[in-house]
């Protein structure tokens, strides 16, 4: 089960806005594929080491030399909005916030 | 160009004995496409300029075996120049300004990048429905899904559109969708391909691979895009085999494993007959089959779909508007452009997915969920370990059904997840697998799936190889695609 109180909390969370119909559709999806995964509690684990990462163990290393790999222009060529070769975004601090 | 009846063998041969140039068949396989992308729908985008990559290619010479012969690549491949979407409408208009290292080991070899395939939006899907470009269809039937994620791949190699295809596999997703279309599909080792420039689903499951008729030519390829990449610290240093040379159909003395578990009760029996048919096959050839069991399988999709999620969670949390992709208008300020262009951006399964993992991680649920399904992945990887000690390959069904028809299960996220159950452990335990063709079921392509020692990859190609000289699955036509003829 997973309230939907949660459902809102997880998404402000993931800076997601969440229509009112995907709110209640998320409720019952998602609280089942939750109790679904809660099955992994009757799991004995204790003293188990938790795998995060895969691959060899050992680390590769290189040269500690720079690369070139793209320029300020081609990293512009898809930014949506700009303004004297730096990224436009709308307001950061409220302008209520100042009152 | 119809490629049902080629390789990348007799393509090659065609090159260089001049009947063909790149040009020429470059220009056909566009025109073949053409044709078939009506019923298919198997692509994003077609690379305009792959006729003049293939001129390029036929001034140069003709050189490596696959030296003037496109391909098709999933669209979570970034691409030079040409726009590379993972099927979502937050990328919608991504144009990457450099290639995918995979991408550019396939060029450097010659072959022409034809297109980008479509797919599962950021791959999070088993049928390619939640693309934001549409559905692609199956060549064995019109109105059945492809599979998915790499559905397009699968589905552009299955009608001949292409020789071969990359794909790319975190739970399944170049297996399941092969096993769909009739073709085969490898997800190799954790580590033996670099993902620089593969845009990221779960990095601890994430792997490119390979799709193709046959075996010989996704061995051909996969010899050419695997390797170390500085550019990705967890692509391994080991060697890379001549896979296409060292195919050996020898199968005397192989021991095969066979997990009790996968014969699963939910799974069609029509795919069972036709996947014991494929093991008795080996048996005859020679090799010795073990019944095993690996418990702990009976909760993969529930560490696959906490850990998976989780993943993903954190790696999208890069796409936010600012600096590519979809920009969502009007917004008053920088937390409401975060939020509106995700909100509008992502598609319902993304942010399905996006919200259990941020479930999973958050406090109070980072115990239980997380840190748990770690635990239980690292019991998986020391089941499948055990039973390789003593095993060369472990065999199994691809998939529980054959594919299924399209908006059957669209709405019902949990039973879509559980098309993974199969395919999610060779993920979750970063070993080689595959997917072969073993027969027909109800009309319907059914696989079998070949799991091996990492880094192993020769000991798949050699038993599927095996099973494709016993079987000849590649001489049967989509039935589909008989229709349109």
């Amino acid at each position: 089960m997973i309230s939907k109180d949660e459902i809102l909390h997880v998404a402000e969370l993931a800076n997601l806005k969440l229509k009112n119909d995907e709110v209640d559709s998320f409720v019952s999806q998602l609280g089942k594929i939750v109790d679904m995964e809660s099955n992994l509690a009757s799991i004995n684990t204790d003293g188990v080491e938790p795998t995060y990462n895969m691959g060899d163990t050992s680390t590769t290393f290189r040269e500690d030399k720079g690369i070139h790999t793209q320029t300020r222009e081609q990293m512009f060529e898809n930014v949506p909005d700009s303004e004297d070769n730096l990224i436009k975004v709308p307001t950061i601090v409220d302008k209520e916030d100042d009152e | 160009m119809n490629y049902l009846n080629e390789t990348i063998d007799s393509l090659h041969k065609k090159l260089s004995d001049k009947e063909l140039t790149s040009k020429e068949l470059t220009n056909q396989t566009l025109d073949g496409m053409k044709d078939k992308e009506k019923d298919i729908s198997a692509f994003i985008t077609v690379n305009d300029d792959a006729v003049k990559d293939a001129e390029k290619v036929d001034q140069d010479g003709i050189n490596g075996s696959l030296s003037g012969i496109p391909i098709a690549i999933k669209d979570n491949i970034v691409s030079n120049g040409i726009k590379t979407t993972a099927a979502s409408k937050i990328l919608y208009n991504f144009m990457p300004v450099y290639s995918a290292t995979v991408l550019e080991k396939l060029e450097a070899a010659g072959a022409i990048n034809i297109g980008k395939t479509n797919m599962d939006e950021f791959a999070m899907g088993s049928s390619t429905e939640t693309s934001f470009f549409g559905d692609t269809h199956n060549p064995w039937d019109f109105e059945k899904v492809p599979g998915g994620s790499s559905g397009g791949s699968a589905a552009a190699v299955a009608s001949g559109e292409v020789v071969a295809a990359l794909g790319t596999d975190t739970g399944g997703s170049i297996r399941q969708p092969a096993a769909f279309n009739g073709i085969f599909g490898i997800k190799p080792t954790y580590g033996r391909v670099s993902r620089w420039g593969v845009i990221a689903f779960a990095s601890s499951l994430d792997q490119v691979g390979v799709m193709s008729k046959r075996v010989e030519d996704s061995a051909t390829v996969l010899s050419t895009i695997a390797g170390h990449d500085e550019h990705d610290s967890t692509s391994s240093e080991k060697e890379v085999p001549d896979y296409r040379a060292n195919l050996n159909k020898d199968m005397k003395g192989v021991r095969i494993a066979v997990p009790k578990e996968f014969w699963h009760e939910g799974t069609n029996p029509e795919v069972i007959k036709q996947v014991n048919n494929a093991i008795e096959t080996y048996k005859k050839m020679g090799a010795t089959v073990d019944e095993v069991s690996l418990p702990a399988l009976k909760h993969a999709v529930e560490v696959y779909y906490v850990l998976a999620s989780s993943e993903a969670s954190s790696n999208l949390q890069r796409y936010d508007g600012v600096r590519y992709g979809f920009r969502a208008e009007d917004v008053k300020n920088i937390k409401d452009l975060f939020v509106n262009s995700r909100s509008e951006g992502f598609g319902t399964e993304v942010k399905r997915r996006i919200m259990l993992g941020t479930f999973a991680l958050s406090a109070g649920a980072y115990d239980a969920y997380f840190k748990k399904a770690a635990q239980v992945r690292t019991l998986f990887i020391e089941e499948m370990s055990k039973v390789l000690e003593d095993h060369d390959l472990i065999m199994g069904p691809s998939t529980t059904t054959t594919a299924f028809k399209i908006g059957d299960k669209i709405d019902d996220p949990l039973a879509m997840y559980m098309n993974d159950i199969l395919t999610i452990p060779a993920n979750l335990a970063g070993l080689p697998a595959a997917s072969v063709p073993a027969g027909l079921a109800d009309g319907m392509p059914v696989g079998l799936q070949i799991m091996a020692k990492p880094f192993n990859e020769q000991a798949i190609f050699n038993a599927a190889y095996a099973l494709q000289e016993e079987n000849k699955f590649y001489e049967k036509i989509p039935t589909a695609l008989k229709g349109e003829d």
